[in-house]
């Protein structure tokens, strides 16, 4: 037996030894200081649907925003929901609101400027920062006319500029039926789609233009529209919304929790590269990096994870690309459990995860189910922009290790850049101007 | 034709090894084979969000505990390659933004191992009562049910598979019951849904699902003896798995259900008795002689 125990020993080390070797690269945010200089313009990502959904407990508030930019006799919205709701539950909510959270959690591009190495110097530091933006769902309606295709009109109310009916069906094929001859344009294969839904005994809640109203209102878009009701599944329904779909499609969703950070328990949520050094030409065109970058990620996992944007306390940040909400917007969006008269920044028990979703027709068999975890460790897709000193490579002792040093580092930059995006090596290298100092090895651009 | 021939050839290829080098008679270093694959390819290609520093710990403080218990109750036979087995299941399957939160776990897991006791048997899998203390009394420490990638379980079901070629017969009924009683409850629900079959398939292919059916409820140590017992066992935790999921519409059905059911084993062991499982293949029964 003791021979026994000595060789379950021996192998306990070797598999330690082996787990220990697989993980030593590992990499913490560095703390960071600074301020923010800019930000890269919100409609970055086409075809793309913002929801702020708040939860706690069972209550759950979802906001939807569209960039719907076709004739608004077209325009139709199909959300199942699994209560009849009522008038006072459907509100129009402001896209400012949605401007508001986009600004304050975006991806954002740090700026540092290296000290005069001959010195021991402080820091400056710079921070700016960037985006990603609305949506459209669609369908089409007219109104009108009556069951016999086993739906039944539970409510209709005029919110804002909608007209929104409630509909509860028995019968896939009534409702795709009921749909079309109320003139709203299904795209094929509904009936397919809205059966599941049926039979969980869910509701529709459906919303077209009331074009007198939104003449009204005065502004050329559609605002957003809220809902707020009880639901012991924390999910979000996002196979109807597929069916429109030509190609990939972006999601940017806002979660507001109280405990922590909130992950999809049936696909995988992974953090989106960031905490690295870039080269410094990236900050003019910082929007078309990340739109670059997260398209390489996001092809990468074959659409199908769900990468994490940011999560933080909502009660403040470090560096701030725009103020948190106040506790007036925080209630706005629906965060109820946030004390109106409460000053700014007191602590609130508010966590906001953004994800950021780009899915495909295939790409997601279920709707996105949800958990809060308990996880706190503040994230964000915070880029870093190193800048050299530009003093003489002679000032002194000092100085030669350093431009060195500063080669190197740029080096790993293109390189960085380069396995983020996809984007060629060899042209990263020309636009940084390193192509003398190393040039493009024969194997680097072999197989791109 | 072939495949059945290179099924007894691959068999008795391992039997001849076993015979040579007794210490391969132990079912748990294929377990540990397993579980150290799942956990690299998870780590290294998937992003499992784990700490080195945590999976360390984990790792010294469970070892830790094995001996202590070893040594302070003069139990002989008993070697700490179960206790390696737990820290796998637990730095693949719990998350913490923590460093205390998984040594912790495991001690505590392995604690239980020895003094929640009836009839002989320990009453919980480790890894199942680590990771449910974990998730229920400390805070910052969560499951991620989503953190698998088809890649991670084509490879699980290809090392599964190859081990039910060398241990054939290891009590693993218990888990393809289970596997065969809960993807039968998914798929009775997706077709009265009306829902695609790719939502089966998406169940299906969950690290989480395999990971339980072959290393936590078909715990030897944890499951009824009598195999009849056992397999009503494996409904029943499947149906309560399944409740828990699709009705409750809450996370981490698998666990859960597990941790409920545990209890019943005593009450089971009592009612229907049979003789109980040793490890190291003296009375794995099945394909040996």
């Amino acid at each position: 037996m003791a021979s026994f125990a000595a060789r379950a020993g021996a192998w306990l080390i070797v598999v330690v030894a082996l787990a220990l070797l697989f993980f030593l690269p590992s990499s913490r945010a560095e703390a960071f200081c600074g301020f923010y200089v800019g930000k890269a313009d919100a409609s970055l990502f086409n075809d793309a649907s913002q929801v702020i959904m708040v939860r706690r407990d069972n209550r759950t508030v979802i906001s939807m925003a569209n960039d719907y930019r076709g004739p608004l006799t077209e325009f139709a919205l199909v959300v199942p929901v699994p209560t009849v709701l009522e008038r006072s539950q459907i509100r129009i909510g402001e896209r400012k609101l949605f401007e508001r959270i986009d600004s304050y959690s975006a991806p954002r591009l740090a700026e540092y400027f290296d000290p005069d190495p001959c010195q021991v110097a402080k820091r400056d530091a710079l921070m700016a920062r960037k985006e990603a933006l609305p949506a459209s769902i669609s369908l089409d309606e007219r109104k009108n006319r009556d069951k016999a295709l086993g739906v039944t009109v539970e409510a209709s109310y005029t919110v804002g500029e909608y007209d929104i009916v409630i509909l509860s069906g028995t019968q896939s094929d009534g409702l795709e039926t009921w749909l079309r001859e109320n003139g709203y344009r299904i795209p094929k294969g509904a009936s397919a789609a809205l059966r599941p839904y049926i039979r969980q005994k869910m509701k529709f809640f459906v919303a077209k233009v009331n074009l007198e109203e939104q003449a009204q209102t005065g502004v050329s878009y559609l605002r957003p529209l809220q809902f707020a009701f009880e639901y012991d599944r924390f999910m979000l329904p996002v196979r109807l919304g597929m069916l429109n779909a030509r190609g990939p499609q972006d999601l940017v969703l806002y979660v507001l929790t109280a405990n922590g950070r909130v992950e999809t328990t049936n696909y995988r949520t992974l953090k989106v590269p960031a905490n690295m050094d870039l080269p410094v030409y990236v900050r003019g065109e910082f929007a078309k990096t990340y739109k670059a970058l997260f398209s390489a990620q996001a092809a990468r996992e074959d659409y199908r994870a769900i990468f994490t944007e940011y999560f933080w306390d909502m009660s403040w940040c470090d560096p701030c690309a725009a103020d948190p909400l106040s506790p007036a917007e925080l209630r706005q969006a629906g965060v109820y459990w946030v004390g109106d008269s409460a000053g700014r920044g007191g602590g609130q028990p508010v966590m906001l995860t953004r994800l950021h979703l780009r899915y495909t027709r295939d790409s997601l068999p279920e709707d996105l189910v949800f958990q809060e975890t308990q996880d706190r460790a503040n994230f964000q897709a915070r880029y870093v922009l190193r800048h050299p000193w530009t003093g003489p490579s002679d000032a002194c002792e000092q100085a030669k290790p350093y431009f060195a040093a500063v080669s190197a580092r740029q080096e790993t930059e293109a390189q960085a850049l380069s396995s983020l995006t996809g984007w060629d090596l060899a042209s990263i290298r020309t636009r940084m101007a390193l192509s003398s100092q190393s040039p493009t090895r024969w194997w680097e651009t072999m197989w791109r | 034709m072939s495949s059945p021939t290179l099924f007894a050839r691959a068999a008795a290829a391992c039997d001849a090894w076993r015979m040579r080098y007794p210490v391969l008679r132990d079912a748990r270093l294929f377990q540990i084979a397993f579980l150290a694959s799942l956990l690299s390819i998870g780590v290294l290609v998937k992003d499992f969000a784990l700490r080195p520093e945590q999976m360390a710990l984990a790792f010294a403080a469970g070892i830790a505990t094995q001996a202590t218990w070893i040594r302070a109750l003069r139990i002989r036979h008993r070697g700490i390659l179960s206790a390696v087995i737990t820290c796998f299941g637990l730095s693949i399957l719990l998350r913490a933004d923590s460093l205390w939160v998984h040594p912790l776990a495991a001690a505590l897991a392995i604690s239980a191992k020895f003094v929640i006791r009836f009839h002989g048997k320990h009453l919980y899998n480790p890894a199942n009562l680590g990771v449910i203390l974990a998730i229920s009394l400390f805070p910052g420490a969560w499951i991620s049910p989503g953190q698998w990638g088809q890649e991670v379980v084509l490879a699980g079901w290809f090392v599964v598979l190859g081990g039910v070629v060398v241990n054939r017969a290891q009590r693993s009924d218990i888990a393809w019951v289970f596997l065969a009683a809960y993807l039968g409850l998914v798929a009775l629900r997706v077709s009265a849904l009306g829902q695609p079959w790719t939502i089966w398939l998406h169940q299906f292919s969950n690290g989480g699902l395999l990971l339980f059916a072959f290393f936590m409820i078909s715990d030897p140590m944890t499951i009824p003896n009598r195999r009849s017992a056992r397999v009503a066992y494996a409904v029943v935790v499947a149906v309560a798995a399944f409740l828990w999921h699709f009705e409750l519409f809450k996370p981490n059905g698998l666990v859960w259900a597990l941790f409920f059911c545990a209890p019943l084993v005593p009450i089971i062991d009592r009612f229907f008795p049979a003789p109980r499982f040793e490890w190291r293949g003296q009375q794995t029964g099945g394909g040996r002689a």
